[in-house]
C-alpha cells in the first residue's frame, strides 16, 4: 500500500462535493467563465492542480471508469481510495479522464462521444493547463454565452483547439472538457463554438 | 510529519505473513459485529481526538449484496445493505480501517482506532485488547448457540417411541 | 384557457403539519418508538427492507413509523434514502449453506438430514385472536430451549436430488460473470436470470403472490413442490480494495426457498426435476415462495416452453412487479392534468355540437318528407 491514502479527500465530503458540483454546473452553464475553488476544500495528491483534485473527488465514483494520463498515474491509489473509481480498461471505456493540455495524444476526439440514444455516455475530460490566463485568446460563442466570451488558457498543444472544434462539430455527440490550472476551472461543453483569434 | 515509510511498514499487507492477515480478518469481524454496548470495554484504549487523524470520517454508504441462483449457481445482485466505514491514522503512523453493516458512525471510528492500535506492535496492548475481543466473541457465539437451541426445540421428532431399553 | 397552478404553497405546508398530527394520533396514547417497531414488527420491517431493496432494520422501522404503516410509502422512503448513499462496492456472493438456521422445512422429504426445524412460524397457529395481546405488560412465555444446538451442516434439498443426477444443476456460467445491475442500467428484454432474480427479489409481495397463485391454478405450466425453505442469518463478506483481503461486515437475516418442479427431458436429455429459487431480505416466507414459483415460470425460454399466461411473460412480470414504480405511475394521475382535460372538454363540446346539429338536420329532413 502506498503513501497516497494519507492525503485526504474532501475536508467535508458532503458540503465540499456540493460546492464543487455547483461550481462545475455554473461553469458548464456559462461556458468560458472562470470558477475558483476554495484552498482548504480538499487534499491534493502530488502534481495535480487543486481544481483537478476537487473535480475528480466530486464527479467520479465506483461506477465511472477513469483514464489517467501516464504522467498522472501516481494519483491512482489516492483516487481509488477516496472515490472507489475503477481504472478505465481502455480509452473506449472512459467516463472521466485526467490529461495534460500539452499532450496531443490521445486527442480530445479519441475519447467516447456517446451515441444517438445516450449522448451522455461520452467522456468528460479534465485537461490540466499551466494557467487559465495569459495564453492565446480564444473566442467562445453559443448556448450560455450572451454574445461572446474570450478565454486565454496557457500550456495547450498546437492542435488543441482544432481538436476541440472537431469534437464540438459532432454535437449532440462529443466529449465535454474542463480546463484546470491551480485553483481555477473553465468548462467547455460540446455545445459551444471556439475560434482562435489573433 | 508522517513519512511514507512509516505508512508502508504499518499497513502494506503484501509484506505481512498470512497468519497476520487471518488475525486481522478475525478481529475486524469481531469489531464489525460488536454492539455499541460492547465497545464500552475499549474505552481506556481510545486515544483523545487530537492524537489521531480522520483520513476518512465515518461515512455511511452501501454495498450491493450478491447471491447465487439456487444457492450455488449464477451470481445475481440481491439488494443493497447499509454499511459504515472509517479510516484513521495514529500519530505513530498506523492506518486503521473499519467496515460494518449499519449506520453507527461512533462505532465505526472506534473500531478503526482499535484496528490501528492492534497494528502498533505493542504486545501488552495487543494481548489485553485480544482478551476483550475474545469476550465479545464468546458472548455473540453464546447468543447464536442459544438461538440455535431454541430452534432445535421446534425440531420435529418423528419417532414417538423412546429409544433404548424397554 | 389556463388554470393557475401556483399559489398552493401554503396549502402544501399545511399538509405536512396535518400528517404529522395524524401520524401522532391521540396524544394520551404513548408514541410508538422505532425500537418497538424493529423489535415487535419484524415481519413488517422485513417487507420494507426487501421491497425497498436496502437491508437496514432500523431504517425500515423508521420508514414504517413515518409512513404510518403504509409499507409501499415506507419502501419509497427507503429507496429515496438509498439514492443519497455512495456505493462502496459489491460483496462476495452469499453462501446460504452457512446460514445460522432458525427455521428449515421441506415438503419433499420427511426425514431430511438436519431435520424439519419449524422455527418461529405462524403455520400452526389457529388464527384465533389472542385478545390478551390488547393488554400490555403481558410477559410472553419463555420459549423452550433444547439441550443441544442444531446440526451445523444442513445440506440443501436440491443437492440431495442432485447427487442422483435427478435435479437440474445450478452452476455458474463460464467465468462466473459479474451480474447485471438494474439499479444502474435499464432492464432489456430478453432478460437473463440474474436480471429476473434481482427484479423478483424487490417485487411487490402481493403482485408476486397473485401471479404465483395463478400459476398453481393452471395459468402456467408447472406444479411446484416446496423442496426447502430456510430462514436465518448469513455472514456478509466484502473485500475493500485498500485492504486487499476480504472481511466480514456482519450478518443479515434472509429467507430462501427452493421449489422443485416437474421434470423435463427429451430423447437425448435425461429427465430431471427443474427448480425455482426465491431469496429475500428478512423473514418473508410467502414472498420467497412466490418468487421461486415465478423464477421457474419465467424459465420458459431455457426449457422451450410456450408463453401462454401472464406469469410466463417476463415483460409483464418484470415491468409491473416493482411497487414503488407502479405506485408512482398510478398515483401520478393525481397531478394536475387540467390543461389536458380542458383540451378533451373542448373537443367533446365541438363534436357534441356537430352531433346535435346533424340530428336537427335529419329531423328537419324527415319532417320535410312527411309534409
Amino acid at each position: 500500500m502506498s503513501v497516497a491514502p494519507l492525503i485526504p479527500g474532501f475536508s467535508d465530503p458532503i458540503l465540499g462535493s456540493q460546492d464543487i458540483f455547483r461550481s462545475i454546473l455554473d461553469a458548464m452553464a456559462h461556458p468560458g467563465s472562470i470558477e475558483a475553488v476554495d484552498d482548504a476544500i480538499c487534499g491534493v495528491p502530488h502534481d495535480i492542480p487543486l481544481a483537478a483534485a476537487a473535480c475528480l473527488l466530486t464527479l467520479v465514483d465506483y461506477d465511472t471508469p477513469v483514464w489517467l494520463a501516464p504522467e498522472f498515474m501516481s494519483i491512482r491509489s489516492w483516487l481509488a481510495f477516496h472515490t472507489g473509481a475503477p481504472d478505465a480498461a481502455s480509452i473506449d471505456q472512459t467516463r472521466f479522464a485526467l490529461m495534460s493540455a500539452q499532450s496531443s495524444s490521445p486527442a480530445v476526439t479519441d475519447f467516447p462521444k456517446g451515441d444517438d440514444r445516450y449522448p451522455d455516455l461520452s467522456a468528460t475530460l479534465i485537461v490540466v493547463c499551466t494557467s487559465l490566463h495569459g495564453g492565446r485568446p480564444i473566442r467562445l460563442t453559443g448556448p450560455g454565452i450572451e454574445s461572446e466570451t474570450i478565454i486565454s488558457p496557457q500550456g495547450l498543444h498546437e492542435s488543441f483547439w482544432t481538436d476541440v472544434c472537431e469534437n464540438n462539430s459532432q454535437f449532440p455527440l462529443g466529449s465535454d472538457i474542463i480546463l484546470v490550472a491551480g485553483h481555477e476551472l473553465i468548462a467547455l461543453p460540446r455545445s459551444i463554438t471556439c475560434e482562435e483569434i489573433g | 510529519m508522517i513519512t511514507s515509510t512509516d505508512a508502508t511498514t504499518a499497513s502494506s499487507h503484501g509484506e505481512k505473513p498470512v497468519e497476520y492477515v487471518d488475525e486481522r480478518k478475525w478481529w475486524m469481524g469481531v469489531l464489525a459485529r460488536a454492539t455499541a454496548q460492547d465497545f464500552f470495554a475499549f474505552n481506556s484504549f481510545i486515544p483523545p481526538k487530537e492524537s489521531y487523524r480522520l483520513i476518512k470520517k465515518p461515512e455511511i454508504g452501501t454495498v450491493m449484496v450478491e447471491a447465487r441462483a439456487g444457492g450455488a449457481g449464477r451470481r445475481f445482485n440481491f439488494g443493497e445493505a447499509s454499511v459504515t466505514r472509517c479510516v484513521v491514522q495514529l500519530v505513530s503512523g498506523e492506518l486503521g480501517f473499519s467496515y460494518a453493516l449499519g449506520r453507527d458512525k461512533g462505532k465505526a471510528e472506534q473500531a478503526a482506532l482499535i484496528d490501528a492500535i492492534l497494528q502498533s506492535g505493542d504486545v501488552y496492548v495487543k494481548n489485553t485488547i485480544f482478551s476483550i475481543l475474545k469476550t465479545i466473541e464468546k458472548k455473540h457465539l453464546a447468543a447464536k448457540d442459544l438461538q440455535s437451541r431454541k430452534a432445535a426445540a421446534t425440531k420435529v421428532n418423528f419417532f414417538t417411541l423412546v429409544r433404548g431399553e424397554g | 384557457m389556463y388554470v393557475a397552478v401556483k399559489g398552493g404553497e401554503a396549502a402544501i405546508l399545511a399538509t405536512h403539519d396535518l400528517i404529522a398530527e395524524e401520524r401522532r394520533g391521540d396524544r394520551s396514547v404513548p408514541e410508538v418508538t422505532t425500537a418497538q417497531i424493529s423489535e415487535q414488527m419484524k415481519l413488517a420491517t422485513s417487507r420494507v427492507m426487501n421491497e425497498g431493496s436496502l437491508y437496514d432494520p432500523s431504517l425500515a422501522a423508521l420508514a414504517l413509523k413515518q409512513a404510518q404503516g403504509d409499507s409501499i410509502e415506507a419502501a419509497f422512503l427507503v429507496r429515496a434514502y438509498r439514492t443519497t448513499l455512495p456505493r462502496f462496492g459489491s460483496t462476495l456472493p452469499l453462501d446460504t449453506s452457512e446460514m445460522a438456521i432458525r427455521r428449515r422445512i421441506s415438503a419433499t422429504y420427511k426425514d431430511l438430514p438436519g431435520g424439519q426445524v419449524l422455527g418461529p412460524t405462524y403455520d400452526y397457529t389457529h388464527r384465533l385472536f389472542d385478545f390478551a395481546l390488547m393488554a400490555e405488560g403481558e410477559t410472553a412465555p419463555a420459549a423452550p430451549i433444547a439441550s443441544d444446538p442444531l446440526e451445523p451442516h444442513m445440506p440443501r434439498v436440491p443437492d440431495i436430488l442432485g447427487d442422483e443426477g435427478l435435479m437440474e444443476a445450478e452452476v455458474p456460467p463460464e467465468g462466473d460473470p459479474a451480474p447485471f445491475d438494474l439499479t444502474r442500467d435499464p432492464i432489456q428484454f430478453p432478460a437473463d436470470r440474474d436480471t429476473r432474480l434481482q427484479t423478483l427479489s424487490r417485487g411487490d409481495e402481493g403482485f408476486l403472490l397473485g401471479l404465483a397463485y395463478s400459476v398453481q391454478r393452471g395459468f402456467g405450466g408447472n406444479h411446484p413442490f416446496a423442496g426447502e425453505i430456510r430462514m436465518g442469518e448469513v455472514p456478509v463478506r466484502f473485500k475493500p480494495e485498500e485492504l486487499g483481503f476480504e472481511i466480514e461486515l456482519g450478518d443479515i437475516t434472509l429467507t430462501e426457498c427452493q421449489m422443485v418442479n416437474q421434470f423435463q427431458g427429451s430423447k437425448d436429455k435425461p429427465p430431471q426435476f427443474t427448480r425455482g429459487y426465491g431469496l429475500v431480505f428478512g423473514h418473508a416466507e410467502r414472498k420467497s415462495m412466490s418468487m421461486a414459483i415465478l423464477d421457474r415460470s419465467l424459465k420458459n425460454r431455457e426449457f422451450g416452453e410456450s408463453v401462454d399466461y401472464p406469469a410466463q411473460d417476463e415483460e409483464f412480470v418484470l415491468y409491473h412487479s416493482d411497487n414503488v414504480e407502479a405506485a408512482g405511475f398510478v398515483e401520478h394521475l393525481k397531478l394536475p392534468h387540467y390543461v389536458d382535460f380542458q383540451g378533451e372538454l373542448e373537443l367533446i363540446r365541438k363534436i357534441r355540437k356537430e352531433f346535435d346539429e346533424r340530428q336537427s338536420e335529419l329531423k328537419a329532413e324527415k319532417a320535410g318528407e312527411a309534409a
